[in-house]
């Protein structure tokens, strides 16, 4: 029954899409004025917003460390992003978030750049449809790139999980909540590294590999994207008069 | 790099120096007359999840106001009314100097002012949100977001509720056995009027209407009225240190009704 409504026989997905489709991604790069760098994603019904502050002084002052930046991040949900009204103050999931969310970003920045320092990440999700912590990673990484923190690479996000047998990318709302498995990962796209790890749900070692290389291949759609975002920001014009010759 | 607080203070002396040399000469810094509004655009619908949902920009500023509609207890004292429950939160994403964590009195006075407008207007007809009388009615939460920070957040943030709410789609609940059931369909809200405020800064004996971040920073005063269709005046907030003399404030009072009914009408356009 429960399979039923999430795949139905020809393959297809509760939302229409085959099991190696994305949902739609729209990225736009400065769209907070008072930010140093700012991004805002549209991934399937995700609708989020991310602001880059810094590198700037620490507050509280005992919090710099002498060798290297400190980065925090902030994932908050609006009350209106919800079904039902989500309580504004945060809670512990969020707290959760915010954490390995910075800790998927902090391996592409060169944080030894500055000293005593601090970058702040604020991730505000306006609309959530399931995977907004992947889409606030692709957000975040494209507002830092936005903010000209030095970097080693961007960070993708994507997830990908289990509907019974179909190891399938890009895990929606209603599969999150009613799949079998739900894996994201972040990456590095030309590092080949990975930078989040997340798993709840069943796999065997065998569906763990193909879900791990399924979500990787969906980082890398995303790649593309945030490049895209990135040149139409700060190369649009010479993209385009290229493709007028 | 952001520069250091004194280095700041310094640029703010100069600015305000520079200020106060351009209102003498009757201009602002960004070139508008005292009474004019910053470009002003407004979206409705944004947030499919919400009842209804509105962005606002107002110059550099920024707001998101969500609507969402739930039933629940009635307030004490007030056993025959809907609920109407609203918030307003600066985001550290508005500007450098916003410290995430709980509103301070600044976005506590903000909602609270907005509030005031919404609620003393009589702009939802809460006598018409109760379902079982004494027991459950329509609770209508707003909540608001500041993306961005320029100034006059009281007027963009009390647009974007105003809009939110007109454009606001509210689920329709039956009474089955004393147990409310939500059938799926909508209605418009019950609308009365349409509460618009209008805020001034006094620098000196310069008034400006629609403050930008830096005039706030110089700003002796400011004021904030917000008056109904009718032109009635329903709620007023003078804030910061300095005070204003009866003649300002009368004065004040007739452009908060003019350039209320200005603003009224860009807004009404939506529905």
């Amino acid at each position: 029954m429960k399979e039923l409504s999430l795949m139905d026989e020809n393959g297809k997905r509760s939302d229409g899409r085959g099991i190696d489709e994305l949902r739609s991604i729209n990225i736009t790069v400065g769209v907070v004025k008072n930010a140093d760098g700012s991004a805002y994603i549209e991934f399937g019904k995700n609708k989020i917003i991310v602001a880059v502050y810094g590198p700037r002084e620490v507050h509280p002052k005992h919090m710099a460390l002498p060798d290297r930046c400190v980065l925090r991040c902030r994932y908050h949900m609006s009350p209106f992003s919800t079904d039902t009204r989500k309580n504004p103050a945060p809670s512990r999931r969020e707290v959760e978030i915010s954490k390995v969310m910075r800790e998927s970003l902090e391996p592409s920045l060169i944080l030894s750049d500055y000293p005593r320092a601090v970058i702040d990440v604020f991730v505000e999700v306006l609309q959530a449809d399931g995977g907004s912590r992947c889409a606030g990673i692709n957000a975040a990484s494209v507002a830092l790139a936005d903010a000209g923190i030095n970097m080693r690479d961007l960070v993708s996000a994507c997830a990908a999980g289990r509907l019974s047998e179909n190891i399938v990318l890009d895990i929606n709302d209603l599969e999150d909540k009613e799949g079998d498995a739900d894996m994201p990962v972040a990456y590095l796209p030309n590092l080949e590294q990975v930078t989040l790890l997340q798993l709840d749900g069943k796999l065997t070692t065998a569906q763990f590999s193909e879900c791990l290389e399924k979500a990787i291949s969906g980082c890398k759609l995303v790649y593309e994207i945030q490049k895209e975002a990135l040149m139409k920001k700060y190369f649009g014009n010479e993209m385009e008069l290229k493709e007028e010759a | 790099m952001s520069s250091s607080k004194r280095s700041t203070v310094i640029v703010e002396q100069l600015r305000k120096q520079q200020m106060i040399e351009a209102l003498s000469r009757g201009k602002r810094l960004d070139g508008r007359d005292f009474e004019s509004y910053r470009n002003f655009e407004i979206e409705v619908g944004i947030i499919d999840k919400a009842s209804g949902s509105a962005k606002v920009k107002l110059g550099n500023t920024e707001v998101i106001a969500g609507v969402k509609v739930e039933t629940g207890e009635p307030f004490e004292g007030l056993e025959n009314k809907g609920a109407l429950i609203m918030s307003a939160e600066v985001l550290p994403t508005a500007s450098p100097h916003v410290e995430p964590g709980p509103p301070d009195e600044d976005a506590i006075e903000l909602s609270r002012v907005v509030d005031r407008g919404i609620r003393e207007s009589e702009m939802l007809d809460l006598d018409k949100l109760v379902l079982i009388p004494g027991k459950t009615v329509y609770t209508v939460f707003v909540d608001c977001s500041i993306i961005n920070s320029d100034g006059n957040l009281l007027d963009a943030t009390s647009y974007a509720v105003v809009a939110a709410l007109l454009t606001s789609k509210f689920p329709i609940y039956e009474i089955k056995d004393e147990q409310v059931v939500d059938t799926g369909k909508t209605m418009p809200p019950p609308i009365t009027t349409m509460p618009i405020s209008i805020t001034a800064v006094r620098i000196g004996e310069s008034v400006l209407l629609d403050p930008t971040t830096e005039e706030e920073a110089c700003m002796d005063a400011r004021i904030t009225m917000t008056t109904q269709s009718d032109g009635n005046i329903v709620a007023v907030q003078k804030g910061f240190t300095g005070p204003f003399s009866i003649n300002q404030i009368v004065q004040f009072s007739e452009i908060a009704r003019i350039k209320g009914e200005e603003m009224r009408s860009k807004i009404k356009e939506l529905n």
